[in-house]
This record gives structure tokens, sequence and C-alpha cells, in this order.
């Protein structure tokens, strides 16, 4: 009977889940390639791909990380520095082209395609993620999330004030010097700090044409295809090995660590691969906004996608996809476009966009009274919020006082 | 050096200024099973702590047959072949009796983040394969059919028990530590698990440590009982002769009944 009825809901998600794509991949057509709504449109799939990638280190592995902006911003400059005439003084001042076609071609700088990009982004911030997990490893819970909030606003100085930092001399005696690696020319800086990083080369793939910033149909594919990738690897990690080792870690450590869970490589695996997943979508949104600067890189930012994920449901793999897709139209359409005169027409002197996180706060203060385990639960965390099961641990005297244990 | 599969040698454990185990030694023999017992806050549970790595000992040596485990870790202690159960059951609430025996698996498999991410058929075969030893465990155990994919935490306190010694099983241990696994139950339910830890002894051919305070259970099926009071170790033999010992009497019920 409950097998049956497993069946039943199993066909009915397999259905809900390809109807929805399909959805996706048919919605451009019925909007003007160069439609303000695409935009909107390209902006909540990026944030799709980040929040998902925060879903595998806050929601898989309960690691509450504060500092994600971190890796939107590793990722946005992997592609300034590698996809713009930043670095104009690279090679000589001849340019360094790597398989882009366009008009990136002909001008100095570093230009790389768009995929090595990605593939660079990735290497970065799953390193970035790794250096940033490491200390947290002996933390827990709200000490985690100073940490990794301290490591975004790190990033984030450095990126404001990377402009004074020059890595042209160092970079030339040392890494210049190899083969294949460039020169950047002296008076190269780390990054352009408010001013920004911009233009930025537009996408460049293989058997397409150029993108051009007129027609965002072509962006929003690349943004759907990386949300699928990203929807693919979380699901893969939700239902494996490593997933359940996640969620074991995150009910009960002690537990954990005795039946063969290593903490550290398996905390590291979530810090790794959530952030690498932000790196893509850092590279991709560099590219789409055409500037890489330092004003996009704040703290607001972590806690705007956390807000997505916790809306959603922690965890929950649909449910941030829905949460990330909400909150993003909040902020892009309903309070800019729709809402914003509102207390000008109250006679009240502001601009709704103003206050825009505090309506974010408000919206997450009514979820967590209203809804607390998110829009599309994950089932564990139904449990878990509603108290089942955990409540006697929490009671009971403990084996092992986790500051013993190792 | 004897065989023994795994042994305490002088190990200390201070907490501030409590030592809570004062040089114990204590050795598991292949194949027998030993009992540790003690009154409240003897350290039992803190000695068991030190031989799955939990806690590293203050001094004093941990050995595994010849390695010298003392500061290695719990997970990798596990993967060695040491196994335990803990004294308030620690399965994981939320996941289902299957998945708990399947993470005890975790140290027999393999699959990394590339792994579960392109499942390639090694890692199909492997999941597909600690699925079906969950399975068989939990059968092993003697948890019902129809409770093998129900949470955890709705589960009866007696279920709970033989699903965390099915996930100790899971771990392929040849070193079994029990903590208290009678504590909460009947008399009845408790003659029936020292039953149950003498069949998992010969068929699974494991050497099995037991914490346990109910003297019935512990009589029945210790090959060797060790005493544990305030730390220290105060008699060691064959039960019988621990049930006599003056201090053994003295620690359980006080000076004046020795």
């Amino acid at each position: 009977m409950s097998a049956a009825l497993g069946k039943i809901k199993g066909f009915d998600q397999r259905f809900l889940v390809i109807a929805a794509i399909l959805f996706a991949i048919l919605l451009p057509f019925f909007f003007d390639r160069g439609s303000s709504f695409m935009d909107d449109a390209v902006l909540a799939l990026a944030y799709v791909v980040m929040a998902l990638g925060l879903n595998v280190i806050v929601g898989f592995a309960g690691l509450l990380d504060l500092g994600y902006v971190a890796f939107f911003a590793i990722g946005a400059y992997t592609m300034g520095w590698l996809g713009s005439t930043f670095y104009s003084q690279a090679n000589g001042g001849e340019g360094v082209h790597l398989l882009v076609t366009g008009a990136a071609a002909n001008l100095p700088g570093i230009h790389v395609n768009f995929l090595l990009v990605l593939v660079g982004a990735i290497i970065l911030t799953t390193i970035a993620g790794v250096i940033i997990g490491l200390p947290t490893l002996r933390l827990r819970g709200d000490y985690i999330a100073i940490v990794t909030l301290a490591f975004g606003e790190i990033i984030g100085q450095v990126a404001a004030n990377g402009d004074q930092v020059r890595i042209g001399g160092i970079w030339d005696k040392t890494l210049g010097a190899l083969p294949l690696i460039p020169d950047l020319g002296s008076e190269a800086t780390l990054t352009r700090g408010k001013l920004g990083i911009s233009p930025v080369d537009k996408i460049d793939l293989p058997f397409v044409d150029p993108f051009t910033s007129l027609d965002i149909r072509s962006w929003y594919f690349v943004a759907l295809g990386l949300v699928l990738i990203v929807l693919f690897v979380n699901v893969r990690l939700r239902d494996s090995r490593l997933g359940r080792a996640w969620v074991a870690l995150r009910e009960d450590e002690v537990a954990a660590i005795s039946m063969g869970i290593p903490t550290v490589k398996t905390k590291l695996m979530a810090y790794g691969t959530g952030a690498a997943l932000g790196g893509m979508s850092g590279a991709f949104l560099g590219s789409y906004l055409n500037t890489v600067n330092a004003s996009q890189f704040e703290f607001i930012f972590s806690i705007f996608i956390l807000a997505m994920v916790i809306l959603g449901g922690l965890g929950s793999v649909w449910g941030v996809v829905i949460g990330a897709i909400l909150l993003s139209f909040v902020n892009s359409w309903l309070i800019p476009d729709v809402l914003n005169g509102l207390p000008g027409q109250l006679g009240l002197d502001f601009d709704l966009t103003q206050v825009s996180f505090a309506i974010f706060g408000f919206i997450l203060v009514i979820v967590m009274i209203l809804r607390p385990e998110g829009l599309i639960p994950e089932r564990s965390r139904k449990q878990e919020m509603h108290g089942i099961g955990t409540g006697d641990r929490a009671g009971a005297g403990s084996d092992v006082e986790l500051g013993e244990a190792r | 050096m004897s065989d023994a599969p795994i042994r305490a040698e002088k190990v200390t454990k201070v907490f501030g200024g409590l030592t809570a185990v004062d040089g114990v030694d204590l050795e598991l023999r292949r194949g027998e099973v030993a009992a540790v017992i003690g009154p409240n806050g003897a350290g039992k549970t803190t000695l068991f702590n030190m031989l799955t790595g939990l806690y590293r000992p203050t001094s004093g040596r941990i050995r595994l047959g010849e390695r010298d485990i003392t500061r290695a870790r719990p997970d990798q202690i596990t993967a060695l072949g040491v196994a335990r159960t803990f004294q308030n059951i620690r399965l994981f609430p939320t996941m289902t009796a299957r998945q708990n025996v399947m993470i005890g698996r975790h140290s027999r498999m393999k699959a990394g983040v590339f792994g579960s991410i392109f499942r390639p058929p090694w890692v199909n075969r492997e999941e597909r394969e600690a699925e079906e030893r969950a399975g068989e465990e939990l059968k092993f155990v003697g948890l019902k059919a129809d409770l093998l994919d129900r949470t955890t935490a709705s589960l009866s306190y007696g279920d709970q028990r033989r699903v965390e010694i099915a996930r100790a099983l899971a771990s392929d241990p040849h070193v079994l530590l029990l903590d208290e696994p009678t504590a909460g139950m009947d008399p009845r339910e408790s003659a029936e698990l020292a039953g149950f830890v003498l069949k998992v002894r010969d068929e699974r051919k494991l050497s099995i440590l037991l914490i346990e305070h109910d003297m019935k259970v512990v009589m029945g099926i210790s090959d060797r009982v060790t005493v544990l009071d305030h730390g220290e170790l105060i008699a060691e033999g064959d039960p019988a002769a621990v049930r006599q010992d003056p201090k053994v009497i003295e620690a359980y019920l006080g000076r004046s009944a020795a």
C-alpha cells in the first residue's frame, strides 16, 4: 500500500521535474530577446546556482556559512582576470588569447574561452572553500558562522583595496618567467577596486556566435544549463554515501565519527563543492553583468543567498530552487518595478528599494514563524523543526562532550 | 606479546583536576566476551572513549593487535575494525533504520565527490551492496522487516538498540564494544540480549567488550570481568572470583558491608 503510494508520488515528482524543465526551456520564446523580464530571469537562474551551492554547505552538511559572497567574488574575478582588457600590458601589450573569437581576439589583455574560465573559477573557488573550511573544522554552529563571515569580509576588503596591490613585479619575476604563463607588466594590480574591471568579455562558446548584451536569450540558456548541471550535482550528492555522511555529521558528530566518517575530509568536501558551484555562478555573473566590482561583494549578498536557502528549505534541492527564484524576482522586479512608488503614494519620503533588505528580513521572520522548515521542506529537517526524534538527545547525559572529541 | 585484539596499557585520563581513569591495564582476548563493571562514575565510558579514539589518553597506550592506536582518530580506528554502541543510544534520528546501518558501512565504501556525482558502475554496485548488507544486518539483529525504512526516531527503545548494534556490525569489526547494551531493558529483554551477544560472538568470530550494570547478564555471559572504581582497576578475573572479592563488594555496597 505505502509502496504503491510511493511509486505514484515518485512518478508525480518526475513528471513535475520534466514539466518544470520544459517550461524553463520554452519560457524565453514568449519574451523579447532584450526584455527586462529576460534580464531578471537570467539573474534568477544565476542565483539559483549560487543558492544550490550554498545548500551543499549549509543544507546538506549543516555548516552555517555567512561568507558565501567570497566564492562569488573569486569566481567573478577569475572571469575578470582571464577575460578582459584589465591586464592590458600582458605579454608586452600584445595580449593573450586562448580559444576566443570575435572582438576579444584582437584586444590587448588576457582573453580565455569562457569554458576554460569556468574551469579556472571552479579550481580557484574549490581551493578557497577548503581554505575557509580548515579553520572551522574544530568549531560548531555559531562559531563557524563567525569565521566564515570574517572570511567573506576579508575577500571583500581585498577586492576593494586590491587596486593598491601591485602584483605585476612579483608575478613577472616568478610565474611570468615560466613558459606558457604571460607576464603582466609592472603596472598590474590585483583588482580594480570599486571602479571595477569592465568591460568583461562576453561568453564565447564553440559553434555559437559570441554573445551580446542585446540578446539575453542566449545568456538565459547558458544560465539554465548551469542550473541543470548544479541541480544534477545536488541531487546526486544528496543520495550518495557522501550525502548520508553529511546528514550523519549534522545530526550527531560523535556518532558519525565513531562509525567511521572522517569529519575533516567530509566537511571539506562540502565546503569545496559548495564553493565550486558558487564560483561557476560568479564567473557567469562577471561576464553577464559586464563588470567585476568590489561593491558587488558585500556581506549582504551572503545573507541574500542564505535567505533563499532558508526560505526554500534547508537541504531541500527543489525548495532552494523555488526560494532563489522567488527572492530574486522580489529583489529585481517586485520591489523596484512594482512596489517602489508605494511609500511615496503613502506620503513617505523614501523608495522601497532603499529598504529592500528590511523586506527580505521581514519575509524571513514570517517564514520562520509560519513555516520554519521552509517552503518545500526536506523530510528530515521537517522532523528536526518539529522536535521529533531529536528531543531525547539534547536532554540525555552525553557520552562525550564535543569539546573533548576530536 | 599476547595476541590481544585490543589492549589498554596504563591508560590515564585527566579532565581538569579529575582523574577519570587512572593507570588502567585492560586486555580483551581473542574470541572472548569480557565485561567492565563498576559503580557510576568509575570511568568505564571514559575508558571506552579512549579505546575508540574519542578521547586521547593523558598517558598510556592503546594497542590494536601490535598496532599503536593511541593517537589514531575514531574513524581510523573504526576502519581498523573496532565498532561500538553508546550508552544513550546515538542513532541518526531522522534517517531510516536502513540508512543508519549504511552509515556503518561508510568506512568500507569509497565513493567521493566525483564518484557520487558521476556514479560509475562500481559506485552503484557499492551502494547496492551496502543497502543489501544493511538489510541483512537488521534481519540478523531481529528488526521486523516492515520497520527497515522507518526513521529510527519512530522506533521503540528496544528496536533502536537493535539498529545500533546492526550499525556497528555493518562496519565489519573484529572488536565490538557495547556500552550498557541492556540499559533500560526489562529482565526478559536483558536475558534475550545476553543470548544475542553470545550468538554475535560465535557467528561473527568477534571479541566483545561490554560495560554492563546488570549482574545477571555479566555473570551469565562474560569470560572475564574487570572492575573499575574511581578510575582505578580494583579487580580482574573470572566472574565468580570477582563477585567474592571484598574490594568489589566494598566498592558497590560501601565499607560496612565488606
